[in-house]
């Protein structure tokens, strides 16, 4: 390499030059951006190994089950870095995900070695945990001699690395003391409202900034242009139809799926005047502007309706507005972004969030092989390469969100980002109750969504046929 | 000097060999008995417990309270009506579609002949691949399905997200997959009925409606019934196109045993639950099996000249 390139990627290195910087520099010195991101990230894998050795599980192999997912080929694209600095063997097999927590399931529940490492969601690992399938990660996050000294644990979003964290008692507060360290979070996604900003202005619509001014320009919108529907939520039978826009929106009138007693037992909190109000709203939104087939809608559809411009607003994850608006689809740099805070009362959003994290398999026989591979998956140098040059968004570590780059990146190709982010950072939790349940009772709530919205069941009567059925489960299991 | 070999050991080895021949023979089935008795024990015993997997400390026999809680539980009793209710729908259909198709193809044509293969083609897709290919034409915004309902004035046809249609939209993928197994079946039993009977009833001057009532039907009736019992045990244990369409919804609309069984181990991680409902679906399939076989032989004796 010459002088002079050598000299930028020291001063990379050094953090005296941002990486977007640095690509350009190297870009003005004839080199292709592909070729120099292949550098730096070997410049940075080289600093890396620097500090610790890597090497200590040289020739051994582990296996990762993974989701299709673009953080999944963010970690593939870099892989061949962390291989070569390792001396470790990689392998991975990656599902859909109709089929990915299955697989997790019947893998985990086999007790099957095969798997060392998986991805997973935060409310996964409430059934995991306790179940003995995953390894709390502090065991290794707190021993030096098997962690990288720079991997910097604490420069992880406290809100999400918390999220990871439980003690394992229904009903008890997500990162106390003396909880367990599940699952190591990887990227996240708070939720908030994704919309077209030529559909809106055509309608004479403006962004609503809370849920009554939701439901009126949902239909609004609708009404002033042709073959479109005006907002796009989850409906489908399932428990990722409540987790999105619908609890976050939930949370932001103070409102909560479970009470917890002073005996800590648990029972049901979602028929109270609030929440019925809640759930009346949000039926006519979607009875009145949302798709025609919302019944069966995941995050596939509600985002590919966005980005084929076929609907107006999603209320749901911001990444989902983030893919949209690029790619190649239909509605590329269409979209822009708000913070919502459902509750006309309060000002400022908070999100419930999902975490793609990294858990380790208790039934691993490579398990201090699999931390070496987490620790670089989560780690400050992969986090950046994901997030500069991938789509590893919304990155977890707050030095990646403090890169200037980065920023630049986002604040140019996706106006307002940022700012929606930053604002809704603060509130955005997993504002679930913690405990064994949550897929039953989460899966109860969407079916009973759906009556309501089929107008099967009126919403006061629906929710108290919900109320009682969790409170019946939640007997049975011995929680209430 | 030689010794001649002593006959009798010989002979006796061959006696005993010959008398554990049958047993020999009868081993790989016993095996596969074996294969399959032991995760069904597995599963009746699962049943009796209280066992789910989030909460292993809270695992123990709880002997039929599985069972007994399904009596009080409103959710089983839809499951059960929903899956006789599909069976029965699309085995009905299906019979009826497919004998009318066996009828029209049962003269030996080349065009018959090809037509009959070409129907057969959907039998050849994966049923969660019809699933997925008619959500994709019952897609509001593009699929063909949806926009020859709106041009024959069904603007607002939901087809699988309406609990209304639903039902409809699943049995419409189960025909357009399983009518072509009926329609094999039925013409094969056609073109092998006697010749006989339908000469004389013409030479008589019989006409074609009475004939088909009179001679056709009865002496397909064991065709039909095996055809029955085959789609009725796999339409009882539908999983896929439902899963594939709705995952049992809109609400608790298309909530059949097998996915409401796969729901509660997948998702509930509920193995004792799971197991039960399983048992459940397994004695009603039981049930009707015993039911069309005795029917099925009763046929048969008749058709050879027994009482």
């Amino acid at each position: 390499m010459y002088d002079k390139e050598k000299g930028l990627i020291d001063a990379y290195r050094r953090g005296s030059m941002s990486r977007r910087s640095l690509l350009r520099a190297l870009g003005a010195l004839g080199m292709t951006t592909a070729t120099a991101s292949v550098l730096v990230n070997a410049a940075a894998t080289r600093a890396l190994a620097a500090d610790f050795d890597w090497k200590k599980h040289s020739g051994t192999g582990i296996k990762l089950l993974l989701n299709k997912h673009p953080y999944t080929d963010a970690m593939i694209a870099n892989l061949d870095n962390f291989k070569e600095m390792s001396g470790m063997e990689v392998a991975y097999d990656v599902f859909p995900e109709d089929v990915y927590f299955d697989k997790v399931t019947a893998a985990l529940s086999s007790r099957s070695s095969e798997y060392d490492a998986f991805m997973t969601g935060a409310y996964m690992t409430w059934t995991y945990g306790p179940a003995g399938w995953i390894e709390d990660l502090n065991e290794w996050i707190s021993d030096d001699s098997k962690t990288n000294p720079n991997y910097n644990w604490e420069d992880m979003l406290p809100g999400v690395r918390a999220s990871c964290a439980w003690n394992g008692k229904p009903g008890a507060p997500l990162g106390t003391d003396g909880a367990k360290q599940w699952c190591i979070p990887w990227g996240y996604e708070q939720n908030n409202l994704t919309y077209n900003t030529a559909m809106m202005s055509k309608a004479g619509v403006d962004v609503p900034q809370n849920l009554e001014e939701l439901v009126e320009a949902a239909a609004a919108v609708q009404a002033g242009n042709d073959g479109i529907y005006g907002i796009g939520v989850r409906g489908s039978r399932s428990w990722a139809t409540i987790h999105p826009g619908f609890l976050s929106g939930y949370a932001n009138f103070g409102q909560k799926d479970l009470n917890l007693s002073d005996d800590g037992k648990l029972s049901a909190a979602m028929n109270t005047d609030v929440s019925r109000d809640f759930h009346n709203h949000w039926v006519k939104m979607i009875q009145e502007s949302g798709a025609a087939d919302w019944s069966t809608h995941t995050w596939y559809q509600v985002g590919t309706d966005l980005g084929a411009g076929k609907s107006a607003m999603i209320y749901d994850a911001d990444i989902l507005g983030y893919f949209m608006n690029g790619g190649g689809n239909a509605m590329e740099g269409e979209l822009a972004f708000a913070p919502f805070a459902a509750n006309p009362a309060e000002t400022l959003p908070t999100p419930n969030i999902w975490i793609w994290s990294l858990a380790m398999s208790s039934f691993s026989k490579n398990k201090d092989a699999a931390w070496t591979f987490l620790q670089w998956a989560s780690g400050p140098e992969h986090g950046l390469f994901g997030a500069a040059e991938m789509d590893f968004v919304n990155p977890v570590r707050q030095s990646v969100w403090d890169d200037a780059g980065f920023r630049e990146r986002l604040a140019s190709s996706y106006p307002g980002y940022v700012e929606m982010h930053d604002l809704s950072a603060p509130g955005a939790s997993i504002k679930f109750t913690p405990q064994p349940l949550f897929f039953d009772l989460t899966t109860d709530w969407a079916a009973m969504l759906q009556k309501m919205v089929a107008k099967e069941v009126p919403v006061d009567e629906g929710l108290d046929q919900l109320a009682d059925n969790v409170n019946k489960q939640l007997k049975d299991a011995g929680l209430g | 000097m030689t010794v001649a070999a002593d006959p009798l050991p010989v002979k006796r080895r061959m006696r005993v060999s010959r008398k554990a021949l049958p047993y020999l023979l009868s081993l790989p089935a016993l095996l596969v008995c074996i294969g399959i008795l032991i995760p069904f024990f597995t599963a009746v015993w699962y049943s009796l417990q209280r066992y789910r997997l989030s909460q292993p400390w809270n695992r123990g026999m709880n002997w039929g309270e599985n069972y007994i809680d399904f009596l009080t539980d409103p959710s089983f009793w839809n499951t059960l009506k929903v899956s006789l209710l599909y069976a029965g729908l699309t085995v009905t259909f299906q019979l009826i579609l497919g004998l009318a198709i066996a009828l029209l193809l049962q003269k030996r044509t080349r065009l018959n002949n090809l037509i009959s293969i070409m129907l057969l083609m959907p039998l050849m897709t994966a049923p969660a691949l019809a699933a997925l290919m008619f959500k994709l034409m019952t897609n509001p915004n593009f699929g063909i399905l949806s926009y020859f309902a709106q041009s024959i004035g069904f603007t607002d046809f939901r087809w699988g997200a309406s609990p209304d249609t639903a039902l409809f939209t699943v049995i419409l993928v189960d025909i357009w997959v399983y009518t072509p197994f009926i329609m094999i079946l039925l013409l094969a039993g056609l073109r092998s009925l006697p010749t006989q009977p339908f000469e004389a009833a013409a030479l008589d001057g019989v006409p074609r409606f009475q004939q088909f009532w009179r001679i056709t039907l009865p002496m397909l009736t064991p065709h039909i019934l095996t055809a029955s019992l085959f789609r009725l045990l796999e339409s009882i244990q539908q999983f896929d196109i439902i899963y594939a369409m709705t995952q049992g919804g809109p609400g608790d609309t298309l909530m059949v045993f097998q996915v409401e069984a796969y729901l509660n181990f997948f998702q509930s991680t509920n193995v004792g639950r799971s197991a039960a409902l399983l048992i459940i679906l397994w004695a009603i399939t039981f049930f009707l099996s015993n039911i069309f076989i005795k029917n099925w032989l009763r046929l048969r004796e008749r058709a050879r000249g027994g009482v």
